[in-house]
C-alpha cells in the first residue's frame, strides 16, 4: 500500500480516537458539578472544551514514545497503530453506550498490546511494564482517590454543619467549579499529548519528519480541537452514570469528590505513579459516597463500572489483534478494517438514538432527586 | 513487576495532607463568612470574621494558582 494513504488514515484514526476520549472524559471533570448544579449542563461542557483546548495548546512536552514503552518501540508499523487505535475507538464508544466510565488510555494501551501481540509476536509486548503501568495504577487510582475523597467528604460535613447554607451552597459550587476547571486543563493536557506523540510518531515512520522533530503546528491545533470538540458534545450517557448513578451529590459532597480527585490527579502526575483520569474522577465520587452515608454508593453501578475497567485491556486488545491483523495484509486490508470500524460506530451511533441521553435528562433526574439527604455526621 | 510503592506512597500521602488542608481552609473560610452575615444581621463589628474569611479563602485560591502553575509548567 502506498505509504503515505496508510499515514494520512492512521493520522485520521488518531484525531478520530482524541475525539472519542474528549466525549468518553468529559463527564470525569464536570459530572459532580453538573450534578450539583454549580454548572448548567452546556456551559459545564462548553467550559471544559475550552479549558482542554487551551491544555492542549499549552503543553510544552508531547508523548515522545506511542505507548510509554508498553510494546517494544521500534517494531511498531503505522498498521499496528491504525489496528491499535481501531481498537481503543471502539471500546470508547461500546463503554460509551452502556454509560460506563473507562480509560481511554488502557483502552488505547490495550489496542496497541493486541496489534502488536499479532502482528510483530508476543516478545514485542513488555509484560512486566503492563502490570507496572497499567494493572496497578487501576487498582491504586480508586482506592487513593476514593479514601482521599471520603475523609475530605466526612469532614467537609463536619466542619461547615453549623455553617449558614445560603454560604456554603454558593461556597461549595464555587470551590467545585475551580477543582473542574484544573481537571479539564490537565486532562487537555495529558490527553491530546498522546495523540500528538502518536502522530508525530507516526509521521517520523513514514519519513515525512525527521527522527526527533518536534509536533508540526498542525498537529498540535488538529489535536488540540479533536479533544475540545469531543468534550464539548458532551457524552451525556456516562455524565448520567458518574453525576446520578453512582451516588446521590450533594454541593459539600462535590466539592470533595472534585478537589481530591483534581489534586490525586495532579500529584500522580508530578510524583511519577501516572493514574488513569477515569479511574481517579470515578473513585473520588464512590468515596464521597461513602463519607457522606456509609450505604451512600449504589455498589451495582460500581460493581459494572468496575468489571468494564477489566475488560479494558483484554477487549480492546482482542479488536486491536484482530485490525492490526488484517491491516498489516495490505491495501485491501486497511481499507476492510477501516470499514468495518465505521460501520460498527455507525450501528452504535443509531442504537444509541433510540434512547437517547440528553443534558436534560441528566439534570432532570438530579431534580427528582432533589430531597435533601440525611447526614452521617 | 516492580510497583513503585514509595511513589504510590507519596502520591496518597500528599494528596490527603493538600485536600484535608484545602478542606479545613474551606470550610473554616465558609464558617468565618456565616459569622460575618451573622454579625452584620446583629449589627455588630463584622471586621474580624471578614478578615479570617478573605485569609482562608485567599489561601485556597493560592493553592489552586499553584496548580495552574504545576500544569502550564508540565
Amino acid at each position: 500500500m502506498d505509504a503515505s494513504l496508510l499515514v494520512i488514515i492512521v493520522v485520521i484514526t488518531a484525531l478520530v480516537f482524541d475525539f472519542t476520549n474528549g466525549f468518553h472524559d468529559t463527564a470525569n471533570s464536570m459530572a459532580t458539578s453538573i450534578a450539583t448544579g454549580a454548572l448548567r449542563p452546556r456551559t459545564a461542557v462548553a467550559f471544559s472544551a475550552v479549558l482542554n483546548l487551551v491544555g492542549a495548546l499549552l503543553s510544552v512536552e508531547v508523548a515522545k514514545t506511542i505507548s510509554g514503552g508498553i510494546v517494544d518501540d521500534a517494531r511498531i508499523t503505522p498498521a499496528i497503530v491504525f489496528g491499535g487505535l481501531i481498537g481503543a475507538i471502539m471500546w470508547n464508544l461500546v463503554t460509551w453506550y452502556v454509560g460506563l466510565p473507562s480509560s481511554s488510555s488502557h483502552a488505547l494501551f490495550g489496542g496497541l498490546i493486541g496489534a502488536t501481540w499479532i502482528a510483530a509476536g508476543a516478545d514485542a509486548v513488555h509484560f512486566a511494564k503492563v502490570v507496572d503501568k497499567v494493572v496497578a495504577p487501576a487498582i491504586a487510582a480508586p482506592l487513593v482517590a476514593g479514601i482521599v475523597a471520603m475523609l475530605a467528604t466526612y469532614l467537609t460535613y463536619r466542619l461547615t454543619k453549623r455553617a449558614r447554607k445560603s454560604v456554603t451552597d454558593r461556597g461549595f459550587k464555587a470551590g467545585q467549579i475551580a477543582s473542574a476547571a484544573l481537571m479539564s486543563l490537565a486532562h487537555g493536557t495529558n490527553d491530546a499529548q498522546k495523540t500528538m506523540g502518536i502522530i508525530t510518531l507516526t509521521l517520523i515512520t513514514a519519513g515525512t519528519l525527521a527522527p526527533g522533530a518536534e509536533p508540526p503546528l498542525w498537529v498540535i491545533l488538529s489535536a488540540a480541537i479533536a479533544i475540545a470538540l469531543g468534550t464539548y458534545l458532551g457524552g451525556w450517557r456516562i455524565t448520567k452514570t458518574l453525576g446520578s448513578g453512582l451516588t446521590t451529590i450533594e454541593a459539600p459532597q462535590g466539592f470533595a469528590a472534585q478537589t481530591s480527585a483534581a489534586t490525586v490527579i495532579m500529584a500522580s502526575s508530578h510524583l511519577g505513579f501516572a493514574l488513569s483520569t477515569t479511574h481517579v474522577a470515578s473513585g473520588g465520587i464512590m468515596g464521597s459516597g461513602l463519607g457522606r452515608q456509609l450505604d451512600g454508593v449504589r455498589w451495582g453501578v460500581a460493581g459494572r463500572m468496575a468489571a468494564a475497567w477489566g475488560l479494558t485491556l483484554p477487549a480492546a486488545g482482542l479488536v486491536g489483534a484482530l485490525a492490526g491483523k488484517i491491516a498489516s495484509l495490505g491495501t485491501a486490508g486497511v481499507v476492510a478494517v477501516a470499514v468495518v470500524g465505521i460501520g460498527v460506530s455507525l450501528v452504535i451511533w443509531l442504537l444509541s438514538r433510540r434512547e437517547p441521553v440528553r443534558p436534560e435528562h441528566v439534570v432532570d433526574e438530579i431534580a427528582a432527586q432533589a430531597e435533601t439527604h440525611k447526614v452521617a455526621v | 513487576m516492580k510497583i513503585d510503592w514509595a511513589a504510590l506512597g507519596a502520591v496518597f500521602g500528599v494528596s490527603l495532607a493538600v485536600v484535608l488542608g484545602l478542606v479545613l481552609l474551606f470550610s473554616g473560610g465558609l464558617r468565618a463568612w456565616s459569622a460575618r452575615e451573622a454579625a452584620q444581621e446583629r449589627q455588630a463589628s463584622a471586621a474580624l470574621p471578614t478578615v479570617a474569611a478573605v485569609a482562608c479563602l485567599l489561601a485556597c485560591v493560592t493553592v489552586v494558582l499553584f496548580g495552574i502553575y504545576l500544569i502550564v509548567a508540565g
